[in-house]
């Protein structure tokens, strides 16, 4: 089952031609892997997934993205598009507040106000993104103590805490050292068993080991769409196998 | 040859540099020594708790300091509310170059740069005559807070601006409604740059002489509410040195610098303290 449905997408930035005419179809819980060099449309895509490009003036959208069947720019409201749909930032963004707000932020904003509820959703959250253990005895600290591959976990944990159906990710690990992007890897794999996952990613090798299918982009447009092992090793199109092989991009 | 010129145009625009700061601190430590040298031995807790009397030798000036702190109160009451949200408004809702905004944004500009006084006057015409307002604090609130507006609107919008983009996005990508990520997120961390421009506005009402006399008046009774006249300490200096005349007068003018001064140093070291806490 599609959990995610792209037609005939085309979006401008005022006079630039950044999508062009993309279509394609993400299933539930699995993890796919936008990819390709920088500037060709794949993190617009991604945030065209849920709205994210309202926030840009100057932004016009033609063709159709369905949730569920439901086209998010008419039959969806955007925040309850946003509540399913969760968002994971290429610069870990935590909120100058504590570990424990910050993963509350979201539910407290729907005017959810039990303590015991948030308790319970805050430790499962942060259970979730794995990061339970470090934080536990210190909630109540500022998110800014915490390390930057912490960080990104508390932001995941952040998203989980809304329990969305998918989580979008913008090149989640690009700011992290190669320890962090490991746990955070570790971490999708275990994510992808209860949410489906759309990653941006520059690192090929983090494309391969960790989505099921991957998508490469050239300059707007979506050059290739498959099964990851099918897009790295038996690329279709020229410039996909130019990329994938790294001769250039 | 040409590497000595360098060198010597190096050392006189680095001298240039060093003494135009030294002018600035003696200048500074000159004016404060001035006053306290000359104020601080007549000010007293009899001075400043004292009613004002014109003649005799206990005057103090306690109705100022409680005029001062009442048109303190109501400006930044009136103002800091309309020019928070003035600011919120431009940072966060209108949309970037669009005609209301600049507008809106001429609107500041100019009003930043009319001189007070000229406020004075529309204050005493429409406040104080039309509206009726009498010479109030009141009155003089009202024409404050026009005057400490633009400034106020124009620091808060720095202060909401320098909030990274993240906190907006991150905010929204939960689901967050605008007014309540503006509300929880924003403005807590724009808190600390806001505090710091109201209390500037503060300074600039207390330093504020002429529009203040022009429509608060300069009774020198305690007001008994807002719609009466008080004397503020700035206008009360401005009242003194009129008439100076004997050693006791000039000591009074003196003694009311030194408050003043004082209290403007208080704020500046808090500002100061806000500021570098919140970072």
């Amino acid at each position: 089952m599609n959990k995610l449905e792209v037609s005939n997408l085309n979006l401008f930035y005022g006079e630039t031609h950044a999508l062009r005419d993309i279509s394609l179809e993400i299933p539930a819980r699995q993890v796919t892997a936008l990819i390709g060099p920088s500037g060709c449309g794949k993190s617009t895509l991604l945030r065209t997934l849920n709205r994210m490009n309202d926030l840009i003036s100057g932004v016009k959208i033609s063709g159709d993205v369905t949730f569920e069947g439901e086209n998010i720019y008419s039959d969806v409201d955007v925040k309850q598009l946003r509540m399913r749909v969760g968002m994971v930032f290429q610069k870990p963004n935590p909120f100058p507040m504590s570990i424990y707000e910050n993963v509350a932020f979201g539910l407290k904003a729907q005017g959810i106000k039990n303590k015991k509820h948030l308790d319970s959703v805050v430790e499962e959250s942060l259970r979730g993104a794995a990061l339970w253990d470090e934080v536990k005895e210190r909630l109540d600290t500022p998110a800014f103590g915490l390390s930057g591959g912490q960080q990104q976990r508390l932001c995941i944990a952040r998203a989980i805490a809304m329990q969305p159906e998918v989580i979008l990710m913008d090149e989640p690990t690009s700011a992290l050292d190669p320890i962090a992007t490991h746990k955070i890897e570790e971490l999708m794999d275990e994510l992808r068993k209860k949410f489906t996952i759309v990653i941006v990613t520059h690192s090929m090798n983090q494309a391969k080991r960790i989505s099921d299918k991957t998508a490469f982009f050239w300059m707007g447009e979506l050059v290739e769409y498959g099964e990851t092992s099918q897009v790295f090793n038996q690329p279709k199109d020229k410039r996909t196998q130019g990329y994938v092989s790294g001769e250039f991009g | 040859m040409l590497q000595l010129k360098r060198d010597t145009q190096d050392k006189l625009l680095l001298g240039a540099i060093w003494s135009s700061a030294a002018i600035t601190i003696v200048f500074l430590l000159w004016v404060v020594w001035h006053i306290l040298s000359n104020g601080l031995s007549h000010v007293s807790w009899e001075f400043i708790t004292g009613a004002y009397t014109r003649i005799g030798e206990a005057s103090g000036i306690w109705s100022m300091i409680v005029s001062t702190v009442y048109m303190v109160g109501l400006s930044l009451g009136i103002a800091a509310p309309i020019g928070i949200m003035t600011a919120i408004y431009l940072t966060e809702y209108a949309k970037p170059g669009s005609k209301v905004v600049q507008v809106i944004r001429f609107c500041i500009e100019s009003l930043a740069g009319i001189p007070s006084i000229v406020y004075g006057l529309f204050g005493m015409t429409f406040f104080v005559t039309t509206l009726g307002l009498g010479f109030s604090i009141l009155a003089g609130s009202l024409t404050l807070s026009m005057l400490i507006l633009p400034v106020l609107i124009r620091t808060t919008e720095e202060a909401l601006l320098a909030v990274p983009m993240a906190y907006r996005e991150g905010g929204y990508a939960l689901g967050s409604s605008k007014v309540y990520t503006i509300w929880r997120l924003i403005l807590p961390s724009a808190l600390p740059g806001i505090v710091t421009s109201v209390i500037l506005s503060i300074g600039r009402v207390i330093g504020e002489s002429a529009p203040v006399f022009l429509t608060a008046g300069m009774v020198t009774q305690i007001p008994e509410s807002v719609l009466e006249s008080g004397r503020t300490l700035t206008v009360h200096l401005y009242k003194l040195t009129q008439e100076l005349f004997t050693q006791h007068e000039w000591d009074q003018a003196y003694a009311t610098a030194t408050v003043l001064i004082v209290l403007v140093l208080i704020l500046n070291l808090a500002t100061k303290l806000i500021a570098t806490r919140f970072k």
